[in-house]
């Protein structure tokens, strides 16, 4: 494997890193919009507690990896997502805040607010990273200059749209996997069956948006129908995603999570699969694509990151571990908690 | 009207980075004395320097959630706005960003949520350890930002090659000529307002008669810290920074000191009225020979004026701004050093705590690092201009051009409306927490 393309793979297992673990705790978010009662938002916000700060990390990296290897794809990308990425950082301010801030006043009123910024704040995020990557699988306007402009209305695309909903759907489906995971009894019960449900709307789309890829950027297979790794993420992402209702009905929670989580990854491989080598194709012409090779940094430079991130992430995935078995087993409500 | 995206995002780069960089000094500086407010909780056992740590703990939660929040935007930004930028110095300047978060980042989100909510669930030590890792993470963070900046101060370690700036050593792209002296000097500055942040609670909760057997210790801790830090911030680390900018930057050096012409026996300019194009310093109040000295340590060092390096060719930066910030931080600084002094005092006196018209000012005192901290950045980054790296890019240059001047004129609107709105809720949520105190955290019932 050339360093190019083992960036690429680094680039990949942050964001995969990023949609596991933050995909769970905006997940819960979207269904904290639906819980019942006061003690329930605090369960639900009290899951996520100890994990959702060290999880966004996972995206900041994500995104500080970019810019350090493919600078070329973060600026252009990032640039012509203009509007997108100033909503998807709203949203992700609120909800970084409303945690903080909704149990420092003891009113109805000031509660309900920052209940609907965190769950709005977890919705739109959700949302809108499905539509950015929606619209760079079916390609960006990127000219022979390297330059691309966009307007943020045709980012709302139907195609990029689609693929919006089924990242919320999968998001949601994850979310309430792993709160089966941290609660007991009827809102247990109640999560395990939103877990199921969402199961099915999640499956619907992603045929769905299977199909609909044929369409809006048939390129996407030229080739990838050949490579092993396509077929090994497909028959992955089969045995896994039909494990979650599975190990949901038996009461296997923790499988269940387990299996979204493979889910989650199948997706996401399947999708970078495609892509490769192209990081950012071009709908104008293909031979404008963003590669891994014309959009990269220099050698020295991916072999200094490489040496970093080698060093630095088992250190990161070490201590992480270790949190989460200190927090782990059922939400206590306590004096702490938000 | 046409609407300048340049200016534009110049206006929201500002806007965005000086609203962030309010809260990473206070939590660094919050950080660090919890570690000492934790050790002691933790070593003598003692009831009141955890109550303490509890209560402060809060803060630093609540003060690093609005960091974070604020900080995101920074890290995307590089694309958005500045697209041209990032691609030419994406080779050099992504490598900081990426190995802060690997290894500042993650340590300090991590561990902040073991620190806030792990209490029961792990040993003191454990618990003592995860203060400490908030502590050095969020030290890391500073200094690989520093060091990204500092690269775009004193640019090293590349060539420009292929239209872009290439690495050629990594190890002097981060240890570029500035890097050692800002980064301690920042870092200082955290600290100084870490101090001023619980001293000023602290003294109020004192007058408040609110917990006051903790807030007398956490006053007294933060006091000595306090006064170290405001020394250090003048020497060396104060010092070795002035020296640097007027080794390496001669422009920004001349703008700091209102030298409009060139001299050996440089003055150093204590009071003026600096005015702009062309630059004239009027009414000035000047020590003689000064600023070569502390420049290059030689009185009769020649230090070169701003009309000078324009007749050499070399662009200068805004006058004014560079100047009234750079004295501004100087003031502030000196008034840390007497107000911290004078608190260390009166503790030597044992008066500390019957001085009340001392204990009333020092919360008034919590903003002024914060201030200091602003208008520092502001000579570092205005005292660069026009140049976004340092006699290499132009920041005329680097911005995105395939973005609108509307699009940004909306987020510019869309974070100031959020980020006036949050600096109020932040400050209002603190104030909550400062009056119920460090008693009402062992109470029962729960927020």
């Amino acid at each position: 494997m050339d360093l190019n393309t083992a960036w690429f793979l680094l680039v990949w297992v942050l964001l995969g890193g990023y949609a596991i673990l933050d995909g769970f705790d905006l997940g819960v978010g979207v269904l904290h919009l639906f819980a019942r009662d006061e003690r329930e938002r605090r369960i639900h916000v009290g899951a996520i507690g100890p994990f959702w700060d060290g999880n966004e990390v996972w995206l900041l990296t994500g995104g500080g990896a970019l810019f350090a290897a493919f600078p070329i794809v973060y600026a252009t990308v990032f640039s012509s997502f203009y509007l997108a990425l100033m909503l998807l950082l709203l949203a992700l301010i609120f909800r970084a805040v409303s945690l903080e801030f909704r149990g420092q006043v003891d009113s109805p009123g000031w509660r309900r607010f920052w209940d609907w910024a965190f769950g709005l704040g977890s919705l739109l995020p959700a949302v809108l990273l499905g539509v950015a990557i929606g619209n760079i699988l079916r390609g960006i306007p990127i000219d022979a200059d390297g330059v691309a402009n966009v307007s943020f209305v045709s980012l709302l695309n139907p195609y990029a749209l689609l693929i919006g909903v089924l990242s919320l759907a999968m998001f949601t489906m994850h979310g309430a996997a792993f709160l089966t995971v941290k609660t007991e009894g009827d809102l247990q019960q109640r999560m395990a069956r939103w877990a199921s449900g969402v199961w099915v709307v999640f499956l619907i789309l992603y045929l769905v948006a299977f199909a609909a890829t044929f369409f809006a950027a048939p390129f996407l297979f030229e080739g990838a129908l050949g490579k092993p790794l396509f077929w090994a993420f497909l028959v992955l992402l089969l045995a896994a995603a039909v494990n979650v209702p599975i190990a949901i009905r038996s009461g296997k929670y923790l499988r269940s999570f387990l299996a979204s989580s493979v889910t989650i990854v199948s997706v996401m491989g399947l999708a970078a699969v495609c892509l490769f080598p192209r990081m950012a194709p071009s709908s104008l012409d293909l031979a404008n694509s963003l590669t891994v090779y014309n959009a990269s940094s220099t050698p020295r430079t991916l072999t200094v990151m490489l040496v970093i991130a080698l060093i630095g992430m088992p250190i990161v995935i070490a201590y992480s571990a270790y949190i989460y078995k200190v927090f782990a087993g059922k939400v206590v409500v306590e004096e702490e908690s938000y | 009207m046409e609407l300048d995206p340049l200016f534009l995002s110049r206006l929201q780069f500002a806007l965005t980075i000086g609203f962030h960089f309010l809260f990473p000094p206070l939590s660094i500086g919050l950080a660090w004395l919890l570690v000492i407010m934790e050790w002691r909780g933790w070593k003598r056992g003692d009831e009141d320097y955890v109550r303490a740590g509890k209560f402060f703990g809060k803060i630093l939660g609540l003060t690093f959630a609005v960091g974070v929040a604020t900080g995101i935007v920074m890290e995307f930004q590089f694309g958005t706005n500045w697209a041209q930028y990032s691609k030419f110095v994406g080779d050099i300047f992504g490598a900081p960003l990426a190995a802060e978060a690997i290894f500042a980042f993650f340590l300090e989100s991590t561990f902040l949520g073991l620190y806030l909510f792990g209490r029961k669930r792990v040993s003191k030590g454990v618990h003592w350890f995860s203060a400490l890792m908030v502590a050095v993470g969020s030290t890391l963070s500073a200094f690989w930002i520093i060091v990204a900046n500092s690269w775009q101060q004193t640019p090293a370690g590349f060539e420009i090659r292929n239209g872009r700036a290439e690495l050629t050593s990594f190890a002097e792209a981060v240890f570029n000529a500035s890097t050692w002296p800002r980064f301690l000097h920042t870092v200082d500055g955290c600290l100084i307002a870490g101090a001023f942040l619980v001293a000023g609670i602290s003294a109020y909760l004192v007058v408040k008669n609110n917990a006051a057997e903790v807030a007398r210790k956490t006053l007294k801790l933060s006091l000595i810290f306090g006064l170290v830090a405001s020394l250090l911030a003048t020497f060396p680390t104060g010092d070795w920074s002035a020296k640097q900018v007027a080794r390496t930057q001669p422009e920004k050096f001349a703008a700091m000191e209102g030298l409009i012409r060139g001299q050996t026996r440089a003055p150093l300019a204590v009071f003026g009225v600096p005015s702009e194009e062309p630059p004239q310093f009027n009414l000035k109040i000047e020590l003689p020979g000064m600023a070569s000295l502390l420049a290059f340590g030689d009185m009769d060092a020649h230090v070169p004026g701003i009309e000078d390096l324009r007749e050499a060719g070399h662009p200068t930066p805004p006058f004014v701004l560079t100047f009234v910030s750079f004295h501004t931080m100087v003031g502030l600084g000196t008034l840390f050093i007497i107000l911290s002094l004078l608190g260390v005092f009166l503790l030597y006196r044992k008066k500390l705590f019957d001085t009340r018209w001392y204990l009333r000012l020092l919360p008034w005192a919590i903003p002024l690092p914060l201030i200091a901290c602003q208008v520092g950045w502001i000579v570092a980054e205005v005292g660069r201009q026009p140049w976004v790296v340092y006699r290499v890019l132009k920041t005329q240059d680097a911005y995105s051009a395939n973005v609108t001047g509307g699009e940004v004129l909306f987020s510019i609107i869309m974070f100031g409306t959020v980020y006036v709105a949050l600096g109020a809720l932040y400050v209002y949520t603190l104030a909550r927490i400062i009056k119920r105190g460090p008693q009402s955290l062992t109470a029962k019932e729960v927020h």
